[in-house]
């Protein structure tokens, strides 16, 4: 609420958008291919977190498979673009057609 | 320069499932951006792809602070929201600019050139796509010779502005250069320039495969050749003392630069682009490392 008359004079109203995971909705559904990691190859570098531009890629340091953590990838809003498979050093992660993943679902 | 581990340690500042085209640079130069400068920052952004792919009303990707504002106005309303920051004494505040080649090569050079003349105090970036590229990639003032975009279907004729050098003649605290292939290096220059007060200017290449044609997965790469080849060159000027990045360091001696073919073969915009258009961006490339280069003999 303005406090003195001045602040009221310069009152401009406006609509705020608040920050909030999916501005854009499910952006996971845009994606034609998967970014599958191999768990046994990665070296936990990090690099596709780094680059990831969603960023839709962490570290989960408490998963107990390795002494660093484990790499997970949110499907929900990774759009597939493949940065973080082409920029992996260990090449440990493959592009995999979504389709693949239709049929294992049937 | 800061360590990968420090960058990926700070909160994240680009929430996901944005709006962005799947491998968009824009949205990870700004992570990057607002990764280097914290929570306390204040964004304008005027029409440019980050104006969209922030998200529909009421919701936004960007977790600080954002004026939206109009295409021209990224410069004025900056210097007015860091104008009203002084008057009620918020000086650790930190107002960042955020506007595309577009934006800020053309229709926005006035009100730069305005800002930076009164040296008013925020973090200009230009990300640069080389292309109106929200609007269907037209040609901007900053498209590279030889450059197919929808208004230049045989290539573009011409040589861009060189808008950090534009900054550079403005007698500013801070000018540099930066690619979103280089995170390590653009978080360095921005943190550099947060530290000082007033106009700081910061050229960002962002590579887009839409615009540019390339495979999404090949951005980090197409943007790393950009240097590699010399075709864009890495410096900062602290001061006006120009000098250039150790990225580009060696790229100075010609020999060590590798063929501009290989940054090419990969855009769809410059498939089927005449020899001499080509041969004509190979020569531009020269002759700004000509002026770089010479520029920075220059000591104040
Ligand atoms: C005065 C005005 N003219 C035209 C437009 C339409 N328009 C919106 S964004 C845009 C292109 C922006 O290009 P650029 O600044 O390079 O940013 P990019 O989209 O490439 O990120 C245009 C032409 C507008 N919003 N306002
Ligand atoms: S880049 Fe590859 S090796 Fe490194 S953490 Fe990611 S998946 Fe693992
Ligand atoms: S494919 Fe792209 S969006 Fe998906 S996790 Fe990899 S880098 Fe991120």
């Amino acid at each position: 609420m303005p406090k003195t008359k001045e602040e009221d004079e310069f009152r401009v109203e406006t609509w705020i958008s608040l920050p909030s995971k999916g501005s854009a909705g499910n952006t996971g559904l845009w994606r034609t291919f998967r970014p599958v990691i191999n768990h046994d190859k990665c070296t936990r570098c990090e690099i596709c977190i780094l680059y990831c531009p969603e960023p839709c890629i962490t570290i989960d340091t408490e998963d107990p498979s390795h002494k660093k953590g484990k790499i997970i990838i949110d499907y929900d809003f990774c759009k597939g673009c493949g940065i973080c498979a082409n920029e992996c050093p260990q090449k440990c992660i493959a592009m995999v057609k979504e389709t693949e993943f239709v049929k294992e679902d049937e | 320069m800061v360590t990968t581990k420090e960058i990926l340690s700070s909160p994240e500042p680009i929430l996901p499932g944005h709006a962005a085209c799947a491998g968009c640079s824009s949205s990870l130069g700004l992570r990057y951006a607002l990764k280097a400068l914290g929570e306390n920052v204040i964004m304008t952004i005027p029409a440019c792809c980050t104006s969209v792919w922030q998200g529909p009303y009421p919701k936004s990707a960007i977790t600080v602070p954002v004026l939206n504002i109009a295409f021209a106005a990224a410069a004025s309303s900056a210097s007015g929201v860091s104008a009203a920051l002084e008057a009620k004494g918020k000086t650790d505040t930190t107002v960042l600019a955020w506007a595309g080649d577009g934006g800020s090569v053309d229709i926005g050079l006035a009100t730069i050139s305005g800002a930076a003349e009164r040296n008013d105090n925020m973090i200009y970036v230009t990300y640069s796509n080389e292309s109106y590229s929200n609007t269907g990639v037209q040609k901007s003032g900053a498209t590279p010779p030889g450059a197919r975009t929808t208004t230049t279907p045989f290539g573009r004729i011409g040589s861009p502005k060189n808008i950090a050098l534009i900054m550079w003649t403005h007698h500013l605290p801070y000018v540099a250069t930066a690619c979103t292939s280089y995170p390590r290096d653009f978080i360095g220059k921005l943190r550099k320039a947060q530290q000082m007060k007033g106009f700081k200017f910061i050229y960002l290449l962002a590579p887009c495969a839409v615009g540019w044609r390339f495979p999404a997965e090949k951005t980090i790469e197409v943007g790393k050749l950009a240097v590699e080849t010399g075709a864009h060159i890495l410096w900062e000027a602290v001061d006006g003392d120009i000098e250039l990045s150790p990225l580009s360091k060696k790229y100075r001696d010609p020999a060590k630069r590798k063929p501009l073919e290989e940054y090419l073969k990969y855009q769809g915009r410059y498939k089927g682009i005449s020899k001499e258009l080509v041969e004509a961006y190979q020569k531009y490339i020269d002759y700004q490392w000509s002026i770089i280069t010479s520029l920075a003999d220059i000591k104040k």
